[in-house]
């Protein structure tokens, strides 16, 4: 078997394309808390990133017999650099292909398709908005909350994670947002508790009129009700497996219901990975997160 | 393949890569297969589907399917297991959507269907005959678990050749007529025939093969609602392909004059020359693209350099080649003796 293998460092698709499919180098790695922070040269992705996007990596080399894409947030894409355009990435050891991918050395390639699906949608006012982020969910939101800042929105960033280790991006956040709230499961820094029940008294004090959300399907949810309840819009970013990441293997299928009040099935990479919180039919989802 | 097959010592002239499936002629031998290729803006650039000998739809039923909840795909060894339970927008939806999207952009299409009768199967042919854009309709006759989906049955080539027969009898003369039959070494060889006996212009072989993933946390099912009933489940993918390089073999073998389209874990030129070699008029490129949605373009780019690294000025010379006796050299397979489809002056 043969793997995806790019022209090194050059874009295989138009420069219109929305989505190149390259072989990425490795920049640097680097170890926070529990995460790895990996940055990759991927020219022409980070031309075309909106907060929101996301990118599929293949792991194993190309003799691998892994070969389910692992779908990564882009924490920070930076179009022009000295190396040219490169994604920054929070990898998290969930398996034996996100392990291989915290032990690239700087040099290393792996193919890369990017950016993926449909981003966050922005306001068009000035509104308050409050980003929820749990575990490496937060890495979506990081660029998020600098755009929205530049809109003039109040951003106030609720971070949550399982313990300290998990937390990420606490610093980064303050200078976007007007408040950082840190909330861990073991109380171990922060606020303690689970977002499902810290939500509503959180967002009673922000009063946000937009919630945007990444992260387990649990937290998804419960951002999407606690935004409900108070009558703000909600913006999911929706995790979990996508085998193949560019639509065509319905590994990730997710219940919705239409603007037309029927019920169906998307794709969470092609017609998500953001969706209206309102709009995931969430008593119907059997699939993990 | 044979590594006798000589190497030309200098690059030679343009290979033809043309291929003839019944009467349809197809600029190359590269498809992709039923349902592992799904049209979307974004990656139309990355696929070029026009470029390609032909689009397999994912197969149409003649309802729409939403398909199973829970968990649909799920990585394997070199390949995925899969239970999408044939999800999609049924006849109406894809000719009113996807059928228009692909004439647009003039893709050589093939529809793959799949009925729960004969006369589902009358139905759906007549409306897609019916259709403008349809270069032909490729019959899913072994999908896993189709008695889970309640499809009609084709276990035996007597139940094969009813389906081709009533499918010949709605489709106008020109229409190209596959049968995907499922991986059975051992059975493909008669249910080639009885296709062929029955109107069919040529078999895609294989289809995905029944497979089961559990779970090892719950070790229930891992696909699906995780219900005792063994959900339909398939396995494609590289593990697949010595299979249905196997397969490939067998058809060709039985029925020499008939058409094989080779399917199952080609991910590189070099795999589709081998299902070549094996048998295959022509190639189709599934779940390989959720690897690498480059993947169909990347094998077409690779066959033209690995057919003349063999000595051969046409991709249809080397069809069936490793059935040939060891000292035929490739190159007089491409001359004009060998018949109109390795001809090129």
């Amino acid at each position: 078997m043969t793997s995806g293998r790019p022209a090194p460092g050059g874009a295989s698709a138009a420069p219109s394309s929305r989505t190149v499919h390259v072989r990425a180098e490795v920049l640097s790695r680097k170890k926070v808390g529990r995460y790895h922070h990996l940055t990759l040269v991927a020219p022409g992705v980070a031309e075309r990133h909106r907060p929101g996007t996301f990118v599929a990596v293949s792991v194993g080399g190309p003799d691998s017999a892994r070969l389910a894409r692992r779908a990564f947030w882009v924490l920070r894409a930076r179009p022009a650099g000295a190396y040219g355009g490169t994604v920054e990435l929070l990898v998290a050891e969930r398996g034996a292909g996100t392990r291989w991918l915290t032990t690239l050395a700087p040099g290393a390639t792996v193919p890369l398709t990017g950016p993926l699906g449909r981003p966050f949608a922005l306001p068009r006012e000035a509104v308050a908005c409050t980003l929820v982020g749990h575990s490496e969910g937060v890495a979506a939101l990081q660029s998020l909350a600098e755009r929205l800042k530049e809109r003039g929105c109040t951003v106030h960033v609720v971070l949550a994670a399982a313990d300290e280790a998990g937390l990420y991006g606490a610093l980064e956040a303050r200078r976007a947002a007007r408040t950082v709230q840190v909330v861990t499961e073991d109380g171990s820094v922060g606020l303690r508790g689970r977002l499902p029940d810290l939500l509503p008294g959180l967002l009673e004090a922000q009063a946000p009129d937009v919630v945007y959300a990444a992260g387990p399907t649990a937290v998804l949810h419960a951002a999407a009700a606690a935004a409900e309840q108070r009558g703000a819009w909600s913006q999911v970013a929706l995790t979990g497996p996508m085998p193949c990441a560019t639509g065509h293997c319905l590994g990730c299928a997710v219940p919705v219901v239409g603007e037309d009040a029927v019920a169906r099935s998307v794709r969470a990479c092609v017609d998500g990975p953001v969706l209206r919180g309102d709009r995931v039919r969430w008593d119907a989802w059997g699939a993990p997160a | 393949m044979s590594a006798s097959a000589p190497s030309s010592a200098s690059p030679g002239p343009p290979v033809d890569l043309a291929v003839t499936l019944g009467g349809t002629r197809l600029t190359n031998p590269v498809l992709t297969a039923a349902g592992c290729v799904r049209l979307g803006r974004d990656l139309e650039q990355l696929l070029d589907l026009p470029a390609l000998g032909a689009y397999v739809t994912p197969t149409v039923t003649l309802h729409p399917v939403t398909g199973p909840p829970g968990r649909r795909v799920v990585e394997s060894p070199s390949g995925f297991v899969h239970a999408t339970g044939l999800a999609g927008p049924g006849l109406s939806g894809f000719l009113a959507t996807e059928l228009p999207w692909l004439a647009a952009r003039s893709v050589r299409t093939i529809v793959s269907v799949a009925a729960a009768s004969l006369g589902e199967y009358a139905e759906l042919a007549r409306h897609i005959a019916a259709a403008p854009g349809v270069t032909g309709v490729e019959v899913r006759l072994g999908p896993p678990g189709a008695a889970a989906l309640g499809l009609h049955r084709s276990d035996e080539p007597y139940h094969a050749a009813k389906v081709l027969a009533t499918v010949r009898r709605e489709l106008p003369s020109g229409a190209l007529l596959l049968a995907k039959l499922a991986p059975l070494p051992g059975r493909v060889g008669e249910f080639a025939r009885a296709c062929a006996d029955a109107g069919a212009d040529g078999v895609t072989v294989a289809d995905a093969a029944e497979a089961l993933a559990l779970d090892p946390t719950t070790l229930r099912p891992a696909l699906g609602s995780g219900a005792r009933d063994v959900p339909h489940a398939g396995l494609s993918g590289p593990a697949l392909h010595p299979i249905a390089l196997r397969c490939v073999w067998e058809a060709h073998a039985a029925v020499p004059t008939l058409p094989v389209v080779g399917c199952g874990g080609v991910a590189s030129a070099a795999d589709a020359l081998a299902m070549i070699a094996a048998g295959a008029t022509a190639v189709q490129v599934g779940s390989s693209v959720f690897a690498d949605p480059t993947t169909p373009a990347r094998v077409l780019a690779g066959l033209a350099d690995l057919v003349s690294g063999h000595g051969a000025t046409a991709v249809a010379g080397l069809v069936g080649y490793a059935h040939r006796p060891e000292h035929a050299p490739a190159r007089t397979l491409a001359t004009p003796t060998e018949g109109p489809e390795g001809v090129r002056r």
